[in-house]
């Protein structure tokens, strides 16, 4: 029993171990998304919950808000706010040598004015002369920053970096694409499982074929046939209609696979029944297939709209990459380019681009599965 | 194009096909009640009605352009002079291809493997757990996320940052407090190949475990235990009885895989690029393209190149589907 035990403590380890390293990349980018972007440019989201330590520059207020106590001109200020809950350490008044005073020690510039720091980034610069230059001088601290949270970086992400907008081009993107392919498919699954005609066999034979063909195949003969398409008729050879239809042609395959998989699956005495009573094919379809198909439906549904969110190639290929139609795998794409320092922007980006997976992956889990194990083979 | 106007043609794209198939069906309805002689017409037009729309739709962006492509490879540039086997002499010579090639290669060869060890020991663990169901969601949940968002989220795991500077990235942190020189993991030749099959293997593995798991529950539970009983070690029972147990099952899962492996390119595209030797086949494509203005010569060729990784797929599926269409 005591092996037994020993066996099943090590079971259970193991499995921690593959859970632990599954989840921290996702749980790292997640954290990393509401961290304040400053200190995510320094410091790991693993140290999101310590003090960091932080160098910052700032510049003092200018003469316009000196004024005169005695015989001194002073300036004073506020380097960041109070309750912000830093804690400044150290300043400089050099680039040299950033953190030459302790805070509350009196550094002395050149011209003989003095300056002098507390803890909460309160400054107090004085001088015998009228201090004359528009701008102040610039002051060097090293500050204790407390773990900072927000969500600021998806209010930059959604609304000033265009994420928001792709969102919505991916949103519309997606469900035509999701949609379109199940209204034509359920016909055609349904004429290949209950009606005869010449050519079944073959056509059945040519959607198993095309099943595994890759979609690389069709990629330039179909950007062609739009690029002449747009040029005859004078419109834009890249739309929504053509990832539409794009989509729909790359998901047919499988689409109609599992639909006549699953409406094979049906007992057909219904059907006999209902020719009997003189009911016509298309209303066998209407009354009896769909309402017995939705569960069928939701896992098609839900493997074909992922596919088409995820996407990255043929957004690529038929849209054009602009705001209006820019989808979010490619914005993220480009701003991994062009943002590749900013991780912010990056972190909060994706995670921005995988809460419709998400959702669906807590809310609908056992129709994607479903979906999946009825076969999903896609080209 | 504004949001209103969006929103208007994505209702009237799925109003159209459903309309579509309304009206035809309510009318031909109509005219096929009327006499029985117009049964067996009215039938026939029926079946027009319901394959037509799938079946332009199979020509146009399947069947077509599978020839097309074959055609286009021995064209030149342009798609408009005959050049013969030029395109496939090139990509023989081509360090590129040679590149990708042996790239696909690596892949094909080991992200089917490697996820399918893993799902089949995850799909096995978790059996017997009982946490298991929350350990089979949290390695499932790659699954459901995109290429390019695993490809963001995995570069920042492999962020790169000088010596003295703070490390931000998970795996060079680790390396530099065990006293190592941080590495700029994605610019190391033939290594960089095995960090971003790592991405794949972190996504296609959950694809495993749920087959997996659904596979080992129809394992009858009676020889499970009479193996316990007759005293076999777990490890034992395993080899002996799971894994023959689960041939077919492994057999799917590794072709499934292998076909998604064989076009990868958003993980390739969004990480590296396919710079420092990181190229493939479906990446050289897309570059080709639209590189120069364009080469659908060259294009076709690589598309052709990596339909033949999938036709041994495809027979073997025909086969069987020829199979049960005999019972």
């Amino acid at each position: 029993m005591k092996k037994k035990n020993l066996s099943s403590i090590f079971s259970q380890l193991l499995l921690l171990f593959f859970v632990i390293i599954w989840i921290i990349p996702t749980f790292g980018l997640f954290i990393s998304s509401l961290r304040d972007k400053d200190l995510l440019a320094i410091s790991g989201w693993w140290t999101a919950l310590t003090t960091t330590k932080v160098n910052e520059i700032h510049r003092m207020s200018g003469m316009e808000d000196q004024i005169k106590v005695d015989d001194y001109f002073i300036i004073k200020g506020k380097l960041f706010e109070t309750n912000s809950g830093k804690k400044i350490q150290n300043f400089g008044i050099t680039s040299k040598r950033i953190d030459e005073y302790v805070v509350g020690e009196i550094a002395i510039f050149k011209d003989k004015s003095e300056v002098t720091v507390d803890e909460v980034g309160n400054y107090i610069w004085k001088s015998k002369t009228e201090f004359t230059k528009k701008k102040g001088k610039r002051l060097f601290i090293s500050v204790l920053s407390p773990p900072a949270f927000t969500f600021d970086n998806y209010r930059e992400v959604l609304f000033k970096e265009g994420i928001g907008r792709a969102f919505i081009n991916t949103a519309a993107v997606a469900l035509p694409s999701t949609i379109i392919p199940l209204i034509i498919c359920s016909f055609f699954a349904y004429a290949l499982t209950w009606m005869k005609f010449f050519g079944r066999d073959t056509l059945l034979a040519i959607i198993i074929a095309s099943l595994v063909v890759p979609l690389q195949m069709s990629l330039i003969p179909i950007l062609t046939i739009y690029n002449d398409f747009g040029a005859l008729f004078g419109v834009a050879a890249k739309s929504y209609p053509g990832v539409w239809m794009a989509h729909t042609g790359f998901g047919l395959a499988s689409t109609t696979f599992l639909l006549r998989n699953f409406i094979k699956s049906l007992p057909s005495e219904m059907m006999e029944a209902a020719k009997v009573d003189g009911a016509s094919h298309y209303d066998i379809f209407l009354k009896i297939i769909i309402p017995l198909s939705i569960p069928a439906f939701a896992s098609i549904f839900i493997l074909q709209f992922l596919w088409c969110w995820n996407d990255l190639l043929v957004g690529l290929v038929f849209l054009d990459q602009v705001p209006s139609e820019i989808i979010l795998t490619a914005k993220l794409k480009e701003l991994l380019g062009s943002r590749g320092e900013n991780w912010e922007i990056l972190t909060t980006g994706a995670f921005v681009s995988m809460t419709v997976p998400l959702f669906i992956f807590f809310a609908l889990q056992k129709y994607f599965i479903r979906g999946l194990l009825a076969g999903s083979v896609k080209g | 194009m504004s949001l209103l106007n969006l929103l208007l043609i994505v209702f009237l794209g799925i109003l159209f096909f459903i309309l579509y198939f309304h009206i035809t069906n309510f009318f031909l309805d109509i005219y096929g009640r009327k006499t029985e002689k117009r049964y067996k017409f009215e039938n026939s037009l029926r079946v027009l009605i319901f394959i037509t729309p799938a079946f332009i739709v199979l020509f146009i962006f399947i069947l077509y352009p599978v020839f097309e492509t074959i055609r286009l490879s021995f064209y030149d540039k342009f798609g408009r002079e005959f050049v013969g086997l030029y395109n496939y002499k090139w990509a023989v010579n081509d360090p590129e291809f040679r590149r990708s090639i042996f790239n696909n290669l690596g892949w094909l060869l080991i992200v089917p493997t490697l996820s399918t060890f893993f799902g089949l020991v995850i799909a096995s663990l978790a059996d017997r757990i009982w946490w298991g169901s929350i350990a089979k969601s949290i390695i499932f949940m790659p699954m459901t996320i995109s290429f390019v968002g695993a490809g963001v989220i995995w570069k920042f795991i492999y962020e790169y940052r000088g010596p003295g500077d703070t490390q931000i990235g998970l795996i060079n942190a680790v390396i530099v407090s065990f006293g190592y020189e941080p590495q700029a993991w994605l610019t190391i030749p033939i290594w960089n190949n095995i960090f971003l099959m790592a991405i794949m293997i972190w996504i296609q593995t959950g694809l495993a475990l749920v087959i997996f798991s659904a596979a080992l529950r129809s394992i009858p539970k009676e020889m499970l235990e009479a193996a316990r009983i007759d005293g076999a070690s777990e490890i034992k029972i395993f080899f002996s009885i799971v894994i023959p147990y689960l041939e077919q099952t492994i057999l799917v899962i590794w072709t499934l895989i292998t076909i998604i492996v064989l076009r990868v390119f958003d993980i390739i595209f969004a990480m590296t690029n396919g710079e420092w030797q990181t190229g493939v086949l479906a990446n050289l494509m897309y570059d080709w393209m639209f590189r120069g203005g364009g080469d659908s010569g060259r294009g076709s060729v690589l598309a052709i190149v990596i339909m033949i990784g999938v036709i041994p797929i495809l027979a073997w599926n025909l086969y069987k589907h020829r199979q049960e269409q005999k019972i």
